[in-house]
């Protein structure tokens, strides 16, 4: 575990990041960006592999072969959804004349 | 291989590294493909590393979990449809919260057998060390907030799929919820000063899951997007927090960004809406007091062809599209009328509510989906200044978005709610299923204002006939 205050320290500074990389974003991405941090935060999979990893009785591999279970299919869903969404979005301005009168 | 610590814990770095930078892009619809390519690259690196991690027994297992996890998603999330996306991110959501609950209790039985077996063998600590006070109740805390989300965000899906119809409300509700909810924190309580019995630990995740669901349960559909984001912060914020207990600085870091982002995107979503966030959760939508105004006047149709010929000698269309016309799978259609209108010199702009589709912005992953080029649709503070030098302004599926009510009548449910301008336009055409009200069941004055026409159908097959009655016109 990391030393206390500099444990505290990590997650003054990652919430202040989390909180200004969105606030000036358009509401035209807000959805593709819940997604997009619902994604992020699949990264919990790691954490359910490391339980399962250490697991030593069988009700803690159950446990943890269900959190990884889990954590995989919010990673993966996460990503499937949020690159879905995101590919969809262009602009008419490169070769859209149609729209240029 | 002393250099594969350092090795994993670099990877970890750039993992995070990447997400942050992958956020940061995705909030640009410039580069917000990108975004989600360069946290997965991230992701990909962090899942890798963890394989390499020394020490990690049942890897066939997890690589099994991990297999079946990944492709049951992956699967599910190729063939849902765009209209359903909301409901889809608060499934993933919620097993995200529900692993971040699976590890907390995977811990916590661990500690509980090394206490009576193994003294001070806090087998998940990389040191060793026994669980200190601090380790304990960030597993706890963790563990509740996860198990909330996990629960809560089923629900959420469940009733934006349909499955759920009926909101769960009876009286005293809120002082059941609320003593759910102290019950468990107390049992966490019991657990962090050392209770560590199989029955405590049982019975506190039976409590968060319960009032999970029983937060949720009351809650309509309209105010679920709210909801789904505040799941989604917290999910976050209980990956930090199991993080902090595995010392797994990647968990700390992306579970941190997430749990601040989601809460800063709860807060603009609520205002978009405005509803503050304690009416959404502990208020109940459409039971406010005092007499609705009533509206006099009629309704006034109007045909497809004379409404397809007003907008094709108009100078400024704009369309507000509504939820109703993604249900109608109009959208292509709707397109391709504009996209004619446009071709006759026509300027038109596509005016989205901050809350139109079932979530902020999902009207504008459906009109993507279409085709329609993100630089013709407006929001709303750009487009309301534009509505009285709009000829026509054409409204489908939309319905509460652009009440007027909503400026005038006190004693609206939906008093107070920023509202498209729509009756601003110098005529409106609304493309109407039929008389009735719509989603939140609220009458609208718009459809008796003077400069309103009605063209009562489904919305696609009026969009269909539009399409025809403006080829007709030169034809």
């Amino acid at each position: 575990m990391l030393d206390g205050f500099l444990a505290l320290y990590v997650f003054m500074l990652a919430a202040f990041t989390g909180y200004e990389i969105i606030a000036r974003v358009p509401v035209i991405l807000h959805t593709p960006l819940m997604s997009g941090s619902n994604f992020i935060h699949g990264i919990v999979l790691v954490g359910a592999m490391i339980a399962l990893g250490h697991a030593q009785t069988p009700l803690e591999i159950g446990i943890g072969f269900v959190g990884v279970l889990l954590g995989a299919g919010n990673a993966a869903g996460g990503y499937v959804v949020t690159e879905r969404m995101l590919e969809m979005f262009k602009s008419s301005r490169p070769g859209g004349p149609e729209q240029r009168r | 291989m002393s250099w594969l610590p350092g090795a994993i814990k670099a990877c970890y770095f750039l993992a995070a590294l990447l997400f942050i930078l992958g956020l940061k892009r995705m909030s640009s619809p410039r580069s917000a493909r990108g975004g989600i390519v360069w946290a997965g690259v991230g992701m990909a690196l962090a899942v890798a590393a963890t394989f390499a991690l020394p020490g990690l027994a049942h890897r066939g297992l997890i690589l099994v979990a991990l297999l079946l996890g990944t492709g049951a998603a992956w699967w599910s999330g190729r063939r849902v449809a765009m209209t359903a996306m909301p409901q889809m991110v608060a499934l993933y959501n919620g097993m995200g919260g529900g692993a971040a609950a699976a590890i907390g209790a995977a811990e916590l039985v661990a500690f509980s057998g090394a206490a009576v077996t193994l003294l001070g063998g806090g087998r998940f600590t990389a040191d060793g060390v026994a669980p200190g006070a601090m380790q304990l109740a960030l597993a706890v805390l963790g563990a509740l907030i996860g198990a909330v989300s996990f629960s809560g965000s089923l629900v959420a899906f469940a009733k934006l799929q349909g499955w759920l119809d009926r909101r769960f409300v009876f009286p005293g509700q809120r002082v059941v919820n609320l003593l759910v909810l102290a019950l468990a924190v107390a049992l966490g309580v019991l657990l962090v000063a050392g209770t560590l019995a199989p029955g405590v630990i049982a019975g506190f995740f039976a409590l968060a899951l319960l009032f999970g669901l029983m937060m949720t349960l009351p809650i309509g559909g309209a105010d679920m997007p709210v909801v789904i984001s505040l799941y989604n912060a917290f999910t976050g914020l209980a990956v930090a927090f199991e993080g902090f207990v595995l010392g797994n600085e990647a968990m700390i870091i992306a579970g941190t960004v997430v749990g601040a982002a989601g809460t800063l995107l709860t807060q603009l979503m609520a205002r978009a809406m405005n509803r503050s966030l304690g009416n959404v959760l502990f208020g109940s939508f459409g039971t406010a007091t005092g007499a609705a105004q009533t509206i006099g006047g009629a309704q006034k149709p109007i045909e497809a062809n004379d409404a397809a010929v007003m907008m094709a000698y108009a100078e400024r269309v704009v369309i507000v599209p509504g939820y109703g016309m993604a249900v109608a799978q109009a959208q292509h259609k709707v397109w391709e009328f504009a996209r004619l209108l446009i071709e006759r010199g026509v300027k038109v702009k596509f005016a989205i509510h901050p809350v139109a589709g079932r979530m902020p912005g999902h009207m504008n992953v459906l009109l993507a989906e279409a085709g329609v080029p993100y630089d013709l649709i407006a929001d709303m503070d750009e487009i309301n200044a534009e509505f009285p030098s709009t000829d026509v302004a054409l409204v489908i599926g939309a319905n509460d978005v652009v009440n007027p009510l909503a400026k005038t009548d006190p004693a609206s449910p939906i008093y107070g709610m920023p509202i498209l301008d729509v009756a601003a336009a110098k005529n409106v055409i609304v493309v109407k299923r039929g008389k009735g009200t719509g989603f939140a069941g609220i009458e609208n004055a718009l459809f008796y204002a003077d400069n309103a026409r009605m063209l009562y159908g489904d919305g696609q097959a009026v969009a269909a006939e539009l399409v025809a009655a403006l080829k007709g016109i030169d034809a």
